[in-house]
């Protein structure tokens, strides 16, 4: 059996421990189960919400949205990292200006995507893209930056052109470091997606945890939630793949 | 030897650098010729302006006085007669061992069948064969300073430059990837130029060895190494290549002695400002 078999079996084991540990802990009365419903109801209400609350449709559509997101983020978010690499007085100028961007609650400024785009999926997008940009230029600009010189110094010992040098060089050591910032813009735009949904009660897994709150449906509630850890693997397993077919052996 | 009979003609090479106390000369009116087919070597204490020699000839390092010329024929900037072999690990961790060899012709816009072809003879002559799908990671320190060495004789250079490759290798490793290196330039007749800091290396690979006094670096004497050739791996056990290392030490001695005391002097500077 390889290492990675193992790690993943060893991974699954311990959620279904810690799954019986909170059964556990809240027959024994020593969690709320007003708060925090039984695993085992959570895992009966999962039939239930696929067939009566169209679960599927919704991971659909918000996994539709965070894919959006991700393409815009690795679409702008990369070239402006290349750019604050490229252009040093860009960077000193806004280095410090992104890094406070990452910090910024842009969930909060929801009412002013709405005025732009309206109540629509492209309002949810939107902010996905905005709170997930930061990573993806700090973390292109990291990888860029830490190149090491003796393979820029090989690349122009060999007389690369400067765009030689960037696709050939640059770009491949950046790789591990662009795809963390990917990995971690996906994670905001992810959050600030489903957030946006419950906040403006639309789309897709966001609204259908604010509806099963508002009815106090704690199994349903829970069970949508497993959903969004679904699509958050999904995507994370998306970009290991991206990465290891760009950059093999990483 | 003239420099019109050289391949390679360094003369009256000075490199000087802006520091915090003022300027300091790194190399001081450095000249000599490399024959084609020659194998030099260049020696002196660390701090005696080595690497920046080595950057100076291969064109990565500008605004010094004098000329770096190539078959007569003055090069400024990187030149595609000099190959380049770095001190540092240099491969490409994303390729494979093939594929870093292949790396200078696929720049050069080499078809893809020729390029693997050239590439797979490269591999072969520095001892890699069956390695070619492995990546830099899964090899050894040796190993993956071999690749860099095909990397760079795969983009047939008229001269190899090398700064201390060995230098991260432990001792064992170096004499045997020595011997490797010396059979390799005796079947291509490669001309090449070494810097290094280890005496039992420079002579056993050379045939000239220029040593270096240490800051500002000059040359201070040129020996010759009249060891046979082919030059076997027994030639360390011979009571001529150690005569050559004891002769080269004494020249050696007071310059590392004298590098050894500035730097102390420059710590204890360097400790009472702080």
């Amino acid at each position: 059996m390889t290492t990675r078999a193992v790690a993943r079996g060893v991974g699954i084991a311990t959620l279904v421990l810690a799954a019986f540990a909170v059964e556990g802990l809240l027959r024994a009365g020593v969690i709320n189960r007003f708060i925090v419903p039984l695993p085992s109801q959570v895992l009966a209400a999962l039939p239930r919400i696929v067939v009566e609350e169209h679960v599927l449709a919704r991971f659909g559509q918000t996994s539709l949205e965070v894919l959006w997101a991700s393409l815009l983020l690795a679409a702008a978010g990369i070239p402006l990292g290349v750019m604050l690499h490229r252009y040093r007085i860009v960077r000193l100028a806004c280095e410090s200006w992104v890094g406070a961007l990452a910090a910024a609650p842009i969930v909060l400024m929801y009412p002013l995507f709405l005025v732009i785009f309206g109540r629509s999926t492209t309002t949810i997008v939107m902010i996905g893209f905005a709170a997930g940009l930061a990573p993806v230029i700090l973390k292109t600009l990291e990888g860029l930056a830490a190149t090491r010189v003796v393979l820029q110094d090989v690349g122009r010992s060999f007389r690369l052109s400067n765009a030689q040098q960037f696709w050939k060089i640059l770009l491949p050591a950046a790789l591990p470091s662009v795809f963390v910032g990917l990995r971690l813009g996906l994670i905001f735009a992810m959050i600030n997606i489903v957030g946006v949904e419950f906040l403006i009660n639309f789309g897709g897994l966001g609204q259908l945890i604010n509806e099963l709150a508002e009815r106090y449906d704690l199994p349903g509630m829970y069970g949508a939630i497993l959903f969004v850890v679904a699509a958050s693997i999904l995507f994370f397993d998306v970009t290991e793949r991206v990465e290891r077919w760009l950059r093999p052996n990483t | 030897m003239t420099a019109e009979r050289a391949l390679l003609a360094v003369e009256h090479i000075t490199k000087k650098f802006a520091g915090r106390d003022g300027e300091l000369t790194a190399v001081d009116d450095v000249s000599f010729d490399v024959a084609p087919g020659e194998f030099v070597a260049i020696i002196g204490p660390s701090g005696c302006g080595k690497s920046t020699l080595f950057n100076v000839i291969g064109g990565l390092l500008g605004g010094y006085e004098g000329r770096v010329s190539v078959a007569g024929e003055r090069i400024s900037g990187t030149h595609p007669s000099i190959g380049m072999v770095f001190q540092e690990e240099s491969t490409f961790p994303w390729r494979t061992v093939q594929d870093n060899v292949a790396f200078p012709l696929e720049i050069a816009g080499m078809a893809k069948a020729e390029r693997q072809e050239r590439a797979a003879h490269f591999v072969a002559l520095v001892g890699l064969t069956g390695f070619e799908r492995r990546y830099p990671s899964e090899l050894s320190g040796g190993m993956r300073q071999r690749v860099a060495i095909a990397r760079t004789l795969a983009s047939t250079p008229r001269i190899l430059l090398m700064d201390e490759p060995f230098a991260s290798l432990d001792e064992q490793t170096r004499v045997i990837l020595g011997d490797k290196v010396l059979a390799i330039q005796q079947s291509l007749r490669q001309t090449t130029l070494l810097i290094t800091h280890n005496l039992t290396e420079a002579v056993q690979l050379a045939d000239r060895v220029l040593v270096m006094t240490y800051r500002p670096g000059r040359l201070k004497r040129v020996v010759d190494i009249a060891l046979p050739h082919p030059r076997t791996p027994d030639v360390v056990e011979s009571d001529a290549f150690g005569r050559y290392v004891a002769q080269i030490w004494h020249d050696l001695r007071d310059e590392a002695n004298r590098g050894i005391e500035e730097a102390e002097a420059l710590a204890l500077r360097q400790g009472r400002r702080t």
